[in-house]
């Protein structure tokens, strides 16, 4: 598989990358080198085999759903590039 | 006095318990080492002042009776554990400024145990790398020298490179690793020391800056396999913050250390003796058999048929699951900002700037292969092609008890080189790869030198959880091969 500057676009926007326009050209050969060497694995026969996404033998543990921790809203702010009134702050989104 | 900075964590550990130095001269005499080799930059923020204050209070417990598996021993974290009140930086300059309000399940363990920490050791961006060459806080250098060309900086390897070069270099008597795939062992044979990455699920990533959350794993790195086995000792346990950790006992991994492997069965697999496999890698390799030989242990040839493909499934579940986890960093809770016009335009400005080049296309990579149309084809097809290489694993443990394999194709490698093309540095990983996929333990012991003088290293993989073995049999390698070693000038 290779990308066009097209593709490599859409991708750094998905990721929300800012990508130059001059370096589309570069990343699509570097990305299309990565993909054709992966692409090595449509030669296994994986047919009939469970895709593995963990290798704990074990399910996930159960717990009651009770509230264990809070309150610590200076803690969770204090390391904010911008915040006011206890609130996270972000660029205008609301016109 | 012995010089302080060459003992080992069980020498100093007898001679603090004799009063033959407090744990505040241990720790001054690695502080003075850790200026001394500012040059190899494996610190990113040293911190000597917590480190001697720790140090007293552990005097302290001494006097009073309470002495931990580390008391009063100086290690370095990796600046991927977070550190409560101690800047944390994943070697990325996305994280600027950022201060956890938390302490990592690992690293909180170790200070029960009485370490004291020195500092926060550099390494590859969001631990992204084979060479340490992707840290924004610029490239570790490697203690040792090329015999040809001593003026020649080598790189230390990845991801964990800071570590194993303070740990080498003896800055630290120890140091934590972080392994997703191979970034504790590959550092580990780059710099002559030990390195053991456990069974997945032994340690908890809680407080970890994550990168692929299926593989990550830390570990301890050390000059001896003793001192890796008391260090992880203290490392492990579950921990119900990470549900992956499990709740299993910890057993006493000295204890493992027994001297005796008669009648274990030693798998080498023939995958691992790929075309062009350097000759000196097969010699050392060879040696090593001859070692287990020996001491009462039988080789037995075996197959692990999807090694191969072992790479490329890697360099699709990675990055997938680096896209996903490193999409916290939106310049909104913390570290780095760039404004934009809108908060589309804030995100992307910020991640532009703050990662790195490896990082960017690792998460750009992810970010495809995850996406609409693509994941059945790229993902789907890798976690199944997973399954086969932890099946290959299964089915040899049925018959052999421990693997040693190299741990890496190559030597410690110079700045510079290897760096044209980004598939060509992730073969470093290749002898590596394999066990993460499968979350086994593997170990890496240092086994000779090549003709350069530079270190080998040779890998043993054992069953989950037995780490008890892969531990006992390093041990026996590690007094067969002799080697005590130092790059010079240390």
């Amino acid at each position: 598989m290779s990308l066009d500057k097209s593709a490599v676009r859409t991708i750094a926007d998905l990721a929300r990358i800012r990508v130059p326009e001059e370096d589309l050209d570069h990343l699509a050969g570097e990305l299309s080198n990565i993909l054709t060497f992966i692409e090595q694995l449509s030669e296994v026969d994986t047919d009939g085999v469970a895709p593995m996404s963990s290798v704990a033998a074990v399910g996930l543990p159960l717990r009651a759903d009770s509230v264990t921790d809070g309150g610590q809203a200076d803690a969770v702010l204090a390391n904010a590039p911008d915040k006011a009134e206890g609130f996270f702050s972000v660029p205008k989104v609301v016109e | 006095m012995t010089q302080l900075t060459s003992l080992t964590i069980a020498e100093a550990r007898v001679a603090l318990a004799k009063g033959e130095f407090t744990a505040q001269d241990l720790t001054q005499a690695h502080i003075k080492a850790v200026e001394a080799g500012r040059g190899l930059n494996a610190f990113i923020t040293e911190t000597p002042d917590l480190a001697l204050e720790k140090a007293k209070e552990s005097d302290q417990r001494r006097k009073a009776g309470q002495v931990g598996a580390l008391e009063g021993i100086p290690l370095g974290i990796k600046d991927l554990f977070c550190t409560k009140g101690v800047r944390t930086t994943a070697a990325s300059h996305i994280l600027d400024g950022f201060i956890p309000p938390y302490e990592s399940t690992v690293t909180a363990n170790l200070a029960q145990a009485g370490a004291v920490s020195l500092g926060k050791l550099n390494l590859d961006e969001f631990a992204m790398g084979s060479a340490n060459i992707t840290s924004h806080f610029g490239p570790v250098i490697n203690p040792w020298k090329r015999k040809s060309d001593p003026t020649a900086q080598l790189v230390p390897g990845g991801s964990s490179g800071g570590s194993a070069a303070a740990v080498a270099a003896g800055l630290v008597m120890g140091a934590t690793g972080t392994d997703t795939g191979g970034s504790i062992r590959q550092p580990a044979s780059f710099c002559g020391i030990v390195g053991i990455k456990p069974t997945y699920g032994r340690c908890s990533r809680w407080g970890i800056v994550a990168f692929a959350s299926s593989l990550d794993q830390a570990g301890p790195m050390a000059r001896t396999v003793r001192d890796c086995a008391i260090m992880l000792g203290s490392m492990v346990g579950h921990d119900p913050k990470d549900s992956t950790s499990q709740p299993i006992a910890v057993p006493d991994f000295e204890k493992a250390l027994t001297g005796d492997i008669r009648g274990l069965k030693v798998g080498i697999p023939k995958e691992y003796r790929p075309d062009g496999l350097s000759a000196e890698i097969q010699a050392v390799w060879d040696k090593g058999i001859a070692w287990l030989k020996d001491a009462g242990a039988t080789p037995v040839e075996i197959s692990l048929p999807a090694t191969k493909y072992a790479l490329a499934t890697y360099y699709i579940i990675a990055p997938a699951e680096c896209s996903s986890n490193l999409a916290r960093y939106d310049g909104v809770r913390f570290g780095l900002r760039v404004e934009g016009k809108s908060l589309d335009e804030m995100y992307a400005n910020t991640r532009a700037e703050g990662f790195g080049a490896e990082v960017k296309r690792r998460i750009l990579i992810g970010t495809y292969v995850l996406s609409h149309g693509y994941y059945d084809a790229y993902y789907i097809k890798a976690q199944k092609v997973r399954r086969l290489i932890a099946e290959d694993f299964a089915n040899a443990f049925k018959t052999v008890d421990v693997i040693l394999t190299p741990t890496a194709p190559t030597a410690a490698f110079a700045l510079g080189e290897k760096t044209d093309d980004p598939v060509t540095m992730w073969l470093n990983d290749i002898f590596t790869i394999p066990t993460s996929m499968a979350g086994l333990p593997g170990l890496s012991l240092p086994a000779g030198l090549d003709g350069e003088g530079l270190p080998l290293g040779l890998q043993l993989i054992g069953r989950p959880f037995d780490e008890e073995t892969v531990l006992k049999v390093a041990d026996v390698m590690e007094k067969a091969s002799g080697f005590s070693i130092r790059p010079k000038g240390v």
